[in-house]
């Protein structure tokens, strides 16, 4: 059986400051070396002061993965010499002294499948490290310390995935979560990396660090499933090793350095005192946590009759689920799902299209109106939104320029109908035996109309000219 | 110019006009210039001492407002940050190394117009209790140039005994404030863990260790703790101490107290001169009103070993970032691969600090921590545990500072274990966290006794009054320097 297991790295991307200093947390926007501070530097002489807010949204991820949450959490040192580390320690949790990180055992629900949560720790992100020069022999390696100290929290799982599908599943729910927290912005680069362990029948665990974004970590696992079963099927042993994600070859590759053997000499953080995380402060955040995705999609059902599929998609995208709360009323709830979910969701799934997207909560709600009562039929709403998504003109400007409005005028429908009657005597006498036959010739008015006569006017209309 | 005044008298003189701030501050550069030769308790002298003196006599006479310090001249240990200057650590790996910023007592101090007029002297990282071991040499004792300082705080406790200054700041993290007190015959303070903000205090063993001050008399000790204490948001270990007035109360007395005698801090071989020093104080004690008895500390034996492991642990570490990529001395790193740049770059540190970081990478490392650091560990709860229950039966417990006399540079630093032991009396206040003085008391042959009073954690203030109360008994001859 092959078994997969992840250690999932997550950078808390909407915090203001970095996890032991103010320096930006959003580091992205700053120039080589300049959102840095003797703090995140490691000069000598300075202490990391702790930021609550990281404390307390890593404390919401983790119970938004069902993770046990301790009375007290601690930190550690992680003692290693690399470069991109500026004190040649990594602040992190650790579990092995009792549990001290941020969450304990969890799970996630991927169907019907579960997947357990090992532990989730808060720890800081190392800087970046830069290669530059042309040759291997006067190659060079430049640090960029803008990233050290960002907020990072780790979540490892148990190695219960048995397929690269299981995974990509748990990492779309996983983004989902995070994003409907507030906590992280799972698209930016370098937002989410991840390292991996796999095994398959008979084989050894190999380790695959260096995964740079959750698209590679599905493909790297893919990879190495498949470079693992052709070993195992040429009858070559499978070792246990640390192999690296190459994301411009996308392979992996076997990594000569030690890293396993590394003793990195763990033992508590002084500088940070405890943190008290109490059942009272543990029911407090609570409270302070948006609602769930599962919450929001019961809430969905049961509330505004939408069907479980819909629900489902509308609640568990934080874009689409903002812009359903900001637009539903009570009458027209299932109308503004139905748009999002039939006619909008082609139109906005990339974060790209997302920010240059015009299309707002009021369109929305318009829209969902217009239809209702009939002022634009639902073809014409397509056009419409369209247009609104690349303009972000409101929607009854939209509907005069593009001439969209339905005809409604009913003497006008009523000449339309009368000369459809006239062309069509076979249907309209076989409508009177079979209710079916309306449909045809409703359609029939659609079609002289392009689509824009009152549908409901129309079978109005059509029953009373021909008497049924 | 009498320079031999108190921190307080020195504020009452210039608040009421007697003298000048740029008159005592430049006899004190002076007195440097003189003396400095032979003690060497000073890295490097603030060029603008003077110049920062006049500003300050223009605002007192302007009627501006003026901060509690009056230009006092004080001396800063050289493991503090101040802002543009060479903060060294006594060490040739950071030769070069001048701070972008202000340790959060010296942003106090200069908010309270304290001058700083140089950085002092210590054993390299704060790393010994000579100042041997210091990179640029030891200070001398001024009481007997032949003798050591005491450490690591050497320099800090040679500038205030030597009339080059008139307060200063040391750390302490095993007895690296009292033991050079003790030794120069200052007073020597390490406060309750967290009372002091660490923050720019570059780290040695950061769990343990806390700034402390050093000056001639308790009331000064009081008078700098009220300018420096108190909640930082740059230090997540401090406590908040409600902005207490230290000197507030000082002279109530300890009529009625009890003290505790530590029998493990009096014992084998401890210098008879100081056994019958510490003896004459805790006579003098009952005859003011205090009751004296003798307890056991069980752990107190294990407590130096346990000490040094937990140190050595947290240095390891806390040294690991002078890898000289960001900052330090001139060593380019073009034809090095890292692991062999750091090692090569590493070599600056000296052999003490050397010493300690072999045993630092050693005893909490896979398959060893069980047998020592975990162990240490293990000391320092047991040890904290049984001062805690001391501390439900006594209001203070007495000890030597140092159960031996000053002794004679060179005369210990090749036998390290011998040095260590020096530690027994002074590490119990830093592995449980406890305030503890040193109190100049005594002089053997022209070398000063200390006696140490150590009190419950946050009880600062009575044990400034206890320390205050001895002090009155005393009576010392005056620096021969
Ligand atoms: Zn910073």
């Amino acid at each position: 059986m092959t078994m997969i297991g992840l250690e999932i790295h997550c950078q808390l991307t909407n915090l203001n400051s970095k996890l032991f200093c103010s320096c930006k947390a959003n580091y992205r926007e700053f120039k080589i070396n300049e959102n840095i501070c003797p703090v995140c530097m490691g000069l000598p002489g300075s202490l990391p002061r702790l930021n609550q807010e990281a404390v307390k949204k890593a404390t919401m991820i983790a119970m938004a993965l069902n993770c046990t949450i301790p009375e007290k959490i601690a930190f550690f040192r992680k003692n290693y010499f690399y470069p991109d580390s500026p004190k040649n320690f990594q602040i992190t949790q650790l579990n092995i002294y009792g549990d001290t990180s941020v969450g304990g055992t969890g799970s996630v629900m991927i169907g019907d499948k579960k997947i357990r949560i090992t532990r989730i720790q808060l720890e800081e992100d190392p800087g970046r490290l830069i290669y530059d020069g042309s040759s291997s022999k006067n190659q060079i390696t430049l640090v960029d310390y803008n990233r050290a100290g960002t907020p990072l929290v780790e979540i490892v799982t148990e190695p219960d995935f048995e397929t690269p599908h299981e995974v990509r599943d748990f990492l779309n729910i996983l983004s989902n979560i995070l994003t409907n927290l507030g906590v992280a912005d799972p698209s930016l680069e370098g937002a989410m990396r991840a390292d991996a362990n796999i095994s398959i029948e008979g084989g050894k665990k190999v380790e695959i660090k260096n995964i740079g974004s959750f698209h590679d970590l599905e493909k790297a696992v893919h990879f190495e499933i498949i470079r693992q079963d052709s070993l195992h099927s040429r009858n070559i042993e499978i070792i246990q090793e640390t192999r690296h994600w190459d994301d411009r070859r996308k392979i992996t590759v076997s990594s000569r350095s030690k890293e396993e053997d590394l003793d990195y000499r763990y033992f508590l953080e002084g500088d940070i005192p405890w943190v008290k995380i109490d059942p009272e402060i543990q029911k407090k955040l609570k409270t302070e946590m948006p609602e769930s995705i599962s919450s929001k999609k019961a809430r969905y059902i049961s509330k505004y009759n939408i069907p479980a599929q819909v629900a489902d998609v509308l609640s568990s995208d934080k874009y689409y689920s903002d812009l359903f709360e900001d637009a539903y009323t009570e009458s027209n709830a299932k109308e503004v799902a139905n748009i999002i979910t039939t006619e909008l969701m082609g139109l906005v799934d990339t974060r790209e299209k997302r920010e240059v997207s015009k299309f707002t909560s009021v369109h929305l709600r318009d829209l969902a109106d217009a239809i209702q009562s009939g002022k634009v039929s639902r073809n014409s709403s397509k056009n419409a939104l369209h247009e609104i998504l690349k303009s972000g003109k409101d929607l009854s400007t939209v509907i005069s320029e593009l001439d969209l409005g339905n005809v409604s005028d009913e003497s006008e429908l009523s000449r339309i109908i009368a000369q459809i009657i006239s062309e069509e005597p076979q249907a309209v006498e076989q409508s009177k035996s079979n209710s079916q036959t309306i449909n045809y010739l409703v359609g029939k008015v659609m079609q002289k109309t392009k689509g824009k006569a009152d549908p409901v006017l129309t079978l109005d209309i059509l029953k009373k000219q021909i008497g049924i | 110019m009498n320079l031999k005044i108190s921190a307080l008298d020195y504020v009452q003189e210039v608040k009421t006009g007697n003298i000048s701030a740029e008159d005592f501050v430049a006899n004190t550069i002076e007195r440097i210039q003189n003396v400095d030769d032979k003690l060497h308790a000073f890295l490097s002298v603030n060029e603008d001492a003077i110049n920062q003196a006049r500003a300050i006599d223009k605002k007192i006479k302007s009627g501006e407002k003026v901060g509690d310090c009056f230009g006092m001249p004080i001396s800063i240990k050289d493991n503090m940050c101040i802002k543009d200057s060479k903060t060294t650590c006594a060490s040739k790996m950071l030769e070069n190394f001048i701070a972008p910023y202000d340790a959060t007592v010296i942003a106090k101090l200069k908010r309270q117009d304290a001058i700083f007029v140089g950085k002092v002297n210590m054993d390299e990282f704060a790393m010994g209790l000579t100042t041997e071991f210091s990179a640029y040499g030891p200070s001398k004792n001024p009481w007997n140039v032949e003798y050591v300082s005491g450490g690591s705080s050497g320099g800090s406790a040679v500038s205030v005994s030597a009339l080059e200054c008139v307060a200063s700041l040391g750390s302490d993290t095993g007895g690296s404030v009292r033991n050079p007190a003790s030794f120069c015959s200052a007073v020597g303070y390490k406060p309750t863990y967290g009372l002091i903000s660490r923050y720019g205090l570059i780290s040695y063993a950061n769990s343990i260790e806390q700034i402390g001050p050093l000056t001639r008399t308790v009331k000064d000790t009081a008078f700098m703790l009220n300018l420096i204490t108190g909640i930082d948001p740059n230090d997540d270990t401090t406590i908040d101490n409600k902005n207490e007035d230290y000197l507030s109360g000082i002279e109530s007395g300890i009529e009625g107290k009890k003290i505790g005698i530590i029998k493990e801090m009096i014992g084998e071989g401890i210098d008879p001169a100081v056994l019958s020093a510490t003896k004459d104080a805790i006579a003098k004690l009952e005859g003011l009103g205090a009751t004296c008895e003798e307890i056991s500390l069980d752990m107190v034996k294990y407590s130096v070993a346990a000490y040094y492991t937990i140190t050595a642990t947290e240095a390891g570490s806390n040294l690991a970032r002078y890898d000289n990529l960001r900052y330090g001395y001139d060593f380019p790193l073009d034809g090095y691969e890292f692991n062999s740049y750091i090692s090569k770059a590493r070599r600056k540190f000296g052999p003490e600090v050397i010493r300690r970081m072999i045993i630092g990478g050693f005893v909490p490392s896979a398959g060893h921590s069980g047998k020592y650091f975990l162990k240490a560990l293990k000391v320092k709860s047991k040890l904290t545990k049984e001062v805690n229950g001391a501390f439900k039966k006594f209001d203070f417990l007495i000890s030597p500072t140092v159960p031996i006399l000053p002794f004679k540079l060179g005369e210990k630093i090749d036998d390290p274990v011998s040095l260590f032991l020096v530690d027994i009396n002074t590490v119990t206040a830093n592995l449980t966290g406890k305030p503890a003085i040193s109190i100049p008391f005594a002089n053997s042959n022209g070398l000063p006794i200390g006696i140490q009073l150590m009190a419950d954690s946050m009880h600062d203030k009575l044990l400034l009054q206890a320390a205050y109360a001895l002090e009155q008994t005393v009576r010392l001859p005056e620096v021969p320097i």
